[in-house]
């Protein structure tokens, strides 16, 4: 990496995950870790379990195996509100906008855990819960000038390209300035142009405000340039775990990609 | 022409009606996607509910000994409606969550007669005249200068839909439990995502269409006394559902005013021409031409879809 940063203690630890679906194993066994300000990689073919692993950290899933430890607390089962009011914040790998509402109301949803008046001054809106109103839309604001995305505030989201629908996204995530953001694949479907804007975005995040990144990606090149470490998963066990220059010399991971004949894989 | 005027006045009256029944819809589809079939049943239940607390001939005077004044009342009778947004929630919606829209339809069918029974139970089913102080008769001031038959109480009806809507429609726009309602609508896992609690939310709106009900239900029950009749206003309240759009608050009170003026209008005007009774299937006629010309309605969201 260009720059040093103070990577910190344990944020994460997921230990012994095993998720299945009826008869389906989608996880089995998964142990890894994630320290502060981190930028954690989770990369492997399609249907290896990546984003079952990002649902059971922010509470989608419930494994029925393994615990999951954040900021010290350990569980089995997390809700997704709990894990939002925590500090985990997520995109989504086909967006999941609240396409009807505008750019800014999109990004102030990201707010909700954060205001906390009765619903009686909401109604209302008057007193405390305008007050509340104004300074969360400040930090909202800043979200979108951070995301230089201040021309589509008033524009409903529905309508936006692809590549700026993610960038939302990425702010409403932001918005609730969380402590371990989970993205999945913020790449996906991006043209060159857009996938620099968002390994920008996504570096200066990790740097400006030390926000613990754990993402999940396709274009090798990305996950290798802007991680810190990377763990692979393939059919729903663990391939490997360590730096990209690790991981990318590492045989199993190597025949895993290249689809070498799975019955020599006792080697 | 003094006659054309009195028509469209008694017409936007009846339309304000609508508009309060066709609100409570509005407000639950907006949040969940539901269509509450029950909307009509909840405004009857409001209003048996609120009749039993201030008449001495209710079972809380059988209890207590004493009746609530209306205020009092009022606000008994919004708990009750949030016990019963609450009791809706735990246990009906909480187990069908991810379920068709069509079994949720269905669910509130089956919550409409199960109301509707329990009313009857509890409260009897004969017409209840509702008498809460409200203005009554026809406004003076009208009649003299103008010669204008205008009913007190409708206007009344008029002025609280007003205030109803701009409430809600601030509400929804510029809050956070707003912001919720509709990202819920939009999109469930987004919403947990963002840490916002269904269930709360689910809570929260009905109760919201639960106290819209208890209006409408003042409103009609005030007009009309409160009779089991008021359930089907339900059905009147579809048309200008699809008239106005079924995500749309003004569309609610914009949709109720056109139905209840063009149906009046369309009854004065041009009744004796086809033999009367137009006032029975114009509002329906006028919902299926605005199905082929503008299926999402006058303002209702425009279905965006990317491909």
């Amino acid at each position: 990496m260009a720059y040093e940063r103070n990577i910190g203690d344990t944020l994460l630890a997921v230990d012994q995950i095993s998720l299945s679906f009826g008869g389906v194993k989608a996880l089995s066994n998964i142990s890894f870790s994630v320290n502060e300000h981190e930028v954690f990689a989770i990369i492997g073919p399609n249907g290896a379990g990546k984003s079952s692993m990002l649902n059971c950290i922010n509470g989608f899933y419930h494994p029925q195996e393994g615990t999951i430890t954040f900021k010290g607390k350990t569980r089995r089962q997390v809700r997704p509100s709990e894990a939002a009011r925590e500090g985990i914040a997520r995109t989504f790998q086909n967006i999941a906008l609240f396409k009807g509402m505008t750019t800014l109301d999109n990004i102030m949803t990201g707010r909700n855990t954060k205001m906390t008046k009765g619903i009686f001054w909401q109604a209302l809106r008057f007193g405390p819960a305008e007050k509340e109103e104004m300074e969360h839309r400040a930090v909202v604001e800043k979200v979108i000038d951070f995301l230089e995305i201040e021309a589509i505030r008033k524009t409903a989201v529905g309508t936006l390209p692809y590549g700026l629908q993610k960038r939302v996204e990425l702010g409403r995530a932001l918005a609730a300035e969380p402590d371990l953001l989970l993205l999945d694949e913020p790449m996906a479907g991006m043209n060159l142009e857009e996938k620099q804007d968002m390994c920008r975005f996504i570096l200066d995040v990790n740097d400006e405000f030390g926000t613990t990144i754990v993402l999940i990606e396709h274009d090798m090149g990305v996950v290798m340039d802007i991680s810190d470490r990377v763990v692979v998963l393939d059919y729903g066990k663990k391939l490997a775990e360590g730096t990209p220059d690790q991981v990318r010399t590492n045989q199993t991971v190597i025949d895993a990609y290249l689809g070498v004949a799975h019955d020599d894989e006792d080697e | 022409m003094l006659f054309f005027i009195e028509t469209v006045i008694s017409g936007l009256m009846a339309g304000v009606m609508y508009s309060l029944v066709a609100l409570g819809f509005v407000l639950i589809f907006k949040a969940s996607g539901i269509f509450n079939f029950a909307q009509g049943v909840f405004a009857l239940f409001a209003g048996l509910a609120l009749y039993d607390f201030i008449s001495p001939d209710g079972w809380f005077y059988e209890l207590f000994g004493f009746v609530l004044p209306a205020w009092l009342g009022i606000i008994a009778t919004m708990g009750v409606m949030v016990i019963v947004a609450w009791l809706v929630e735990f246990l009906v919606l909480r187990h069908l969550v991810n379920q068709e829209p069509i079994i949720l339809f269905m669910s509130t069918i089956g919550l409409a007669y199960f109301l509707e029974g329990l009313g009857d139970t509890l409260f009897g089913s004969d017409v209840k005249p509702l008498n809460l102080g409200l203005p009554s008769g026809a406004w003076d001031y009208l009649l003299d200068t103008h010669n204008l038959y205008v009913e007190k109480l409708e206007v009344v009806a008029a002025v609280v839909a007003a205030v109803l809507v701009t409430v809600l429609a601030i509400f929804f726009q510029k809050t956070r439990i707003g912001r919720a309602l509709r990202a819920v609508a939009d999109d469930h896992q987004a919403a947990l995502s963002v840490g916002i609690s269904l269930r709360t939310i689910w809570v929260i709106v009905w109760s919201v269409s639960g106290f819209v009900a208890l209006v409408a239900g003042i409103m009609w029950g005030s007009k009309s006394g409160i009779q089991f009749s008021l359930s089907l206003i339900a059905l009147k309240a579809l048309p200008v559902l699809i008239l106005g759009g079924f995500t749309s608050v003004p569309g609610a009170i914009v949709g109720g005013l056109i139905i209840g003026v063009g149906e009046k209008v369309a009854e004065v005007y041009a009744g004796p021409f086809v033999g009367g009774a137009i006032e029975n299937w114009f509002a329906y006629m006028l919902a299926l031409v605005f199905l082929l010309v503008r299926p999402q309605g006058l303002f209702g969201e425009k279905i965006i879809e990317r491909v």
